[in-house]
């Protein structure tokens, strides 16, 4: 049979999907492995039973300067920036997208306006919020919305464009006000795609809520991160990026999760990665 | 004519082009409340632009379209129903929740969503509807699981829901399998047996047109130029009185098909081109 039409079984493709993340374990391993051996105290590719050791140390044993456990609160603080940012993108991506998308006068008077915004190299804004806002949350919180609002609501607003006139005229001829269309025919049928441009969202997201920590904060994961590096401190830094892309993907995992459960009538047709 | 009673339609030397390109010149009709007329014509002969200008999706470039002796409104409204080729019906609800809406909308201004006692009343409103249109077991199943039949059978039911005078119909079932087409035959026709609303409807089915129409209307290029063939658009070519046991017909199917090049031998070979 040509391979084409060869379809793994669900545990060979459960194997096959785990094979690349072990083989890079065991890489590392072996690398590191090799740079121990001709000097034990290497610090650019700790083994990992130290990593595994660091990481303890940040979960579970309190700092002692502070008394927090350094790793849970880095996470909740930069879960809050990202979640804060988010949710006020996402805000504004529903009334604007859908203001846009909906209403013709509305688009011709944002639509270039937002293309040209969207433009902008989000982190140049950096030390104008910085100026304005100060070192402090706000700052953080609306490097994000910026960076991320406007492609949201393009996209947003391009779904609404997307969807097909007929439902529009057929609503219409149901006797629906322009109001009764964005509750139950517009918001709905965008709802999905909204879910989805979130999810696209978050990788900047996560950019730029990083950067912004390393700048200019005194907690969260991006500053950890940034503030070890002085220490050439590997055996921290290596698990703090496990620890964001787990939670990175945790999150896109829950949002299509999200997505499946409360549209099923948006994924009966094919399925998307 | 105009002020006649029973005239439901007068359409009144109308004309549409896009970019100085006619597509429809010329056209005048007047039609009888309770007609069923089936429009055919060449493909871009402008019937669908006709359609959708008597539901006000599209606005004629001259000319009057009168329904009941007042100018139609310049969008579309719930005197006049429409069913679509496709995305008719909503894919985010389910049969019930498609049918009930038109409902819904009106008696609830602002969520426009019934809840409690209220949404299982207009439930149970529909019951009959849905075994009248044999989607009583599809109840609450979304449009993207239902066959194309059972969907355009739902839109058709959900265009009826406001009790709209005029029935608009864009090639209802020019996607559908021809013994499927039969049975939406007899459903149209016993709706409109029923209600007796005015009903206009496209379609590149010669024979369909002969079968369910009272009256055929024909879109064609009468003038052309052979240097530039898009210089005049289509009007009403033939105007058919159809099915009434007095009028001898004196045009065919075939007649027709072969004066507006349209393939109209056979059933079989029609179906194979559609």
């Amino acid at each position: 049979m040509r391979i084409i039409n060869r379809k793994p079984s669900r545990l060979t493709a459960l194997a096959l999907g785990l094979l690349p993340f072990v083989a890079t374990i065991i890489g590392y391993a072996i690398a590191s492995h090799y740079r121990r051996l001709d000097n034990p105290a290497d610090k650019l590719l700790p083994s990992l039973e130290s990593i595994g050791q660091a990481f303890w140390r940040m979960a579970a044993i309190p700092d002692r300067r502070s008394g927090d456990l350094l790793l849970w609160v880095d996470t909740f603080d930069s879960l809050w920036r990202l979640g804060t940012g988010m949710a006020v993108s996402t805000l504004l991506a529903l009334s604007l997208g859908i203001a846009i998308g909906f209403i013709p006068h509305v688009r011709s008077a944002l639509a270039p306006y937002l293309a040209t915004f969207s433009l902008i190299p989000p982190i140049t804004i950096l030390p104008i919020l910085f100026i304005t806002f100060g070192l402090g949350e706000m700052a953080k919180i609306a490097l994000i919305v910026i960076g991320t609002a406007p492609v949201m609501i393009r996209s947003t607003a391009q779904a609404v464009l997307d969807i097909p006139r007929e439902m529009i005229i057929k609503a219409e001829t149901l006797g629906a006000s322009v109001w009764q269309m964005t509750v139950r025919l517009v918001i709905p049928q965008v709802l999905p795609k909204m879910i989805t441009a979130l999810r696209m969202g978050l990788v900047p997201a996560w950019i730029f809520l990083i950067s912004a920590e390393a700048i200019a904060s005194t907690t969260g994961l991006g500053y950890r991160i940034f503030l070890v590096r002085r220490y050439l401190a590997m055996d921290v830094i290596l698990p703090y990026v496990v620890w964001i892309t787990l939670l990175a993907f945790l999150l896109d995992r829950a949002l299509l999760l999200l997505s499946r459960r409360s549209f099923q009538w948006h994924h009966l047709g094919s399925d998307a990665l | 004519m105009t002020g006649s009673p029973d005239i439901k339609l007068s359409v009144r030397g109308l004309e549409k082009s896009y970019d100085r390109t006619p597509i429809l010149e010329r056209v005048e009709l007047d039609v009888e409340s309770g007609s069923f007329c089936t429009i055919v014509g060449a493909s871009g002969c402008g019937k669908s632009t006709f359609l959708r200008m008597l539901l006000s999706q599209e606005l004629p470039t001259r000319g009057e379209i009168l329904l009941d002796g007042h100018a139609l409104p310049d969008e579309p409204t719930p005197d006049r129903g429409i069913v679509f080729q496709k995305y008719s019906v909503f894919s985010h609800l389910t049969v019930s929740e498609n049918l009930i809406l038109a409902s819904e909308l009106e008696r609830a201004p602002f969520a426009g969503r019934l809840f409690g006692v209220k949404r299982r009343q207009a439930r149970e409103e529909i019951s009959e509807l849905l075994q009248r249109i044999g989607l009583s077991a599809a109840a609450d199943k979304y449009p993207a699981q239902l066959s194309g039949g059972m969907q355009q059978r739902l839109a058709i039911a959900q265009a009826l829901a406001k009790k709209p005078s005029i029935l608009l119909l864009d090639e209802p079932f020019g996607a559908l399998d021809p013994g499927i087409r039969l049975d939406m035959h007899e459903l149209l026709l016993g709706l409109w047996n029923e209600l007796g609303m005015t009903i206009f409807m496209v379609t590149h089915d010669i024979h369909e047109a002969f079968k369910l129409g009272t009256r055929l209307l024909v879109f064609d290029k009468i003038r052309h130029d052979p240097q530039v063939p898009e210089a005049y658009g289509a009007t009403i070519t033939y105007d058919l009185p159809l099915a009434t046991p007095l009028t001898e017909l004196t045009q065919g199917p075939e007649q027709i098909a072969s004066a507006i090049g349209l393939p109209g031998q056979s059933d079989k070979t029609n179906t194979m081109t559609s």
